[in-house]
């Protein structure tokens, strides 16, 4: 068990801000932030690269805080990869094993197991100019993970990588989590965190804005950051209103005149809703549906996505809406033509209770 | 170029081939180069063990006045070579603290070839501090930090990777140092004129014999210069060429 305690530190401009976080054994933690969030230098803390102004970091109940950086047991994969260039990949791995007294017989078994789990076996001899970018974090991966760490650190280990290499070093980290390797991992990538996590830490500006397992976070952000950063295009804060005589609820945007319907059954204590992009349709004209929230608007943009299209609808509040490439030729939408957007009651996700506004 | 290959060269042409073998005949003259050779190499090597941690301190940490530092390590090169061998000889003649230490092992450092190091010494280690410092400071520090990460002490990791990594600058600059105290004469001749250094000994049949007497030996010191001069250029290269495959 692994334990961040309102750890501050400035650096120059930036500082980190009272971060706390609480990581199980066998965890895959997530960091996701922008970068400049203060991701790597809460890593190199972690690892004792740099000293905390304040705070603590426990490891199984015990103060590392201020622990020689060999002697802590965390063991960090830096971004800029840092593998040794006058030694073989072989001598990398080595290179931990070799101050544990141990051996030659068995720090060359112990090699030849580490290539194995990490697919480098027949790359033991070169040197890592000769390697590709892959191959490389992968080495180094290997080389960390031969110092047998408590707790090991990545720092965006997937960014350089291209999408082959990425999903096999995926597959290769979440073995090694299911082994029990306890991970902390930071990203500004949610799919890879989406892919990978059990919990999520969302961070900006040096501070932790919402932690907890992948899920609840998905689905219910804490602040449009947030929502925003784990690919929520539609989160909207506001509160709920019983309107009088009425069979629903309503729920009133904040900084708007608009209110969605809701479905009766929701606490009045949401104050925030997400709407998932694929759950609005989208027409020309006033659609003869069932569905109880209907708005005119303007388009405003069409961007390809990954699913589709996503048209951007001005409706008083900005609402994403996901839609294929034959519906959109279909309809033939266009930027500033006048659409209507609709979605069920029952489509409304309602996230947190009222609480501190957190942005 | 031509400036600095046509004396040269004039000079290598005036010297006829049985001169040359006289001179090589000569047990003064050759006497005189081995001196130079190995008080130079032993000041290089002996020296090294005291730069290179330097050079490391003064490439990764930062303390007060370390420009000051950074300055005077220049110092040797800018003042006059005769007056470098002034202030060595103040520090090393009988009656200083040096001295007085040296005598009492029996050793008179005036006109011995430790003091003749000790002058070269003086005015050549600026290259080797200078190169090394460059080289350490080419030495990314995420690559110290990776392997302290990976349990390593700092004298491992200084061992291991940082003075690996620099190992071609600090070659190369070992060679420069090395070529630079040979080719000493200022500071040489006065801490001793006895036994002779080469520089000394051509300056010698020059004041003594004249021209066509000191030519010979000039020629015969510039010989063994070069070649060892491209032999260590040989040496730091594939030092270079290694430290460029491994990154």
């Amino acid at each position: 068990m692994f334990r961040v305690e309102n750890i501050s530190k400035s650096l120059g401009p930036f500082s980190l801000d009272e971060v706390s976080f609480r990581c199980a054994a066998g965890d895959y933690f997530v960091i996701l932030g922008r970068s400049g969030a203060g991701k790597t230098l809460l890593l190199e803390i972690m690892a004792g690269i740099r000293s905390p102004d304040a705070g603590a970091l426990i490891l199984d109940q015990r103060d590392i805080t201020s622990l020689r950086i060999q002697n802590r047991g965390v063991g960090l994969v830096f971004q800029d990869q840092a593998v040794f260039p006058h030694m073989s990949v072989a001598a990398n791995l080595a290179f931990p094993l070799k101050r544990k007294g141990w051996g030659r017989s068995y720090i060359r078994r112990r090699i030849h197991q580490l290539a194995q789990t990490t697919g480098l076996e027949h790359l033991l001899d070169r040197f890592p100019s000769t390697l590709s970018g892959g191959e490389v974090q992968r080495a180094v991966l290997a080389r960390t993970l031969a110092s047998e760490p408590r707790l090991l650190l990545l720092d965006e280990p997937l960014n350089s990588l291209d999408v082959q290499y990425k999903r096999e070093l995926q597959t290769l980290l979440s073995h090694l989590n299911q082994q029990g390797q306890t991970i902390i991992h930071v990203t500004h990538d949610y799919q890879e965190a989406s892919a990978l996590a059990s919990k999520v830490a969302v961070m900006e500006n040096g501070r932790i804005q919402q932690q907890g397992p992948l899920p609840e976070v998905f689905r219910n952000p804490a602040s449009s950051f947030v929502a925003e950063f784990v690919g929520i295009r539609n989160f909207f804060r506001g509160n709920v209103e019983n309107p009088p005589g009425g069979d629903h609820k309503i729920f009133r945007i904040r900084g708007s005149s608009l209110f969605f319907i809701l479905p009766s059954h929701v606490p009045n204590s949401v104050a925030s809703i997400t709407l998932e992009a694929k759950n609005i349709l989208l027409s020309r004209s006033r659609p003869d549906t069932s569905a109880l929230n209907n708005f005119k608007g303007r388009v405003q943009q069409v961007i390809p996505a990954s699913l589709g299209m996503e048209v951007v609808v001005d409706v008083g509040v900005t609402l994403a809406v996901l839609v294929t490439r034959e519906s959109l030729s279909r309809l033939n939408v266009r930027k500033d033509q006048q659409v209507w957007v609709s979605f069920k009651a029952s489509s409304i996700n309602v996230g947190s209770s009222v609480g501190p506004d957190p942005v | 170029m031509l400036f600095i290959v046509a004396p040269l060269l004039g000079m290598f042409v005036h010297t006829a081939v049985p001169e040359l073998a006289d001179t090589v005949g000569d047990q003064k003259v050759i006497s005189s180069i081995r001196l130079t050779l190995w008080t130079s190499a032993g000041a290089t090597l002996v020296f090294a063990l005291l730069a290179i941690p330097f050079a490391y301190l003064l490439a990764r940490y930062d303390f007060p006045l370390k420009r000051m530092v950074l300055a005077i390590v220049d110092v040797p090169v800018v003042i006059p070579h005769t007056a470098a061998g002034i202030a060595v000889l103040g520090v090393i003649s009988r009656d200083t603290v040096a001295g007085k230490a040296a005598s009492a092992v029996g050793l008179n450092l005036v006109g011995h070839p430790i003091g003749i190091a000790l002058a070269m010494a003086f005015v050549s280690i600026p290259f080797l501090i200078n190169a090394a410092r460059d080289g350490f400071e080419n030495v990314p520090v995420r690559l110290e930090q990776a392997a302290m990460n990976l349990g390593a002490s700092p004298m491992r990791v200084f061992f291991s990777v940082s003075l690996p990594l620099a190992w071609r600058s600090i070659v190369g600059g070992m060679v420069m140092m090395f070529a630079r105290g040979m080719s000493e004469f200022g500071a040489v001749v006065i801490v001793a004129y006895h036994p002779m250094v080469a520089p000394v000994l051509i300056y010698e049949r020059f004041g003594a014999f004249g021209l066509d007497h000191a030519r010979p030996v000039a020629v015969l010191f510039i010989l063994v210069s070069l070649v060892f001069f491209v032999l260590l250029r040989l040496v730091s290269r594939s030092a270079y060429v290694q430290g460029r495959k491994h990154q």
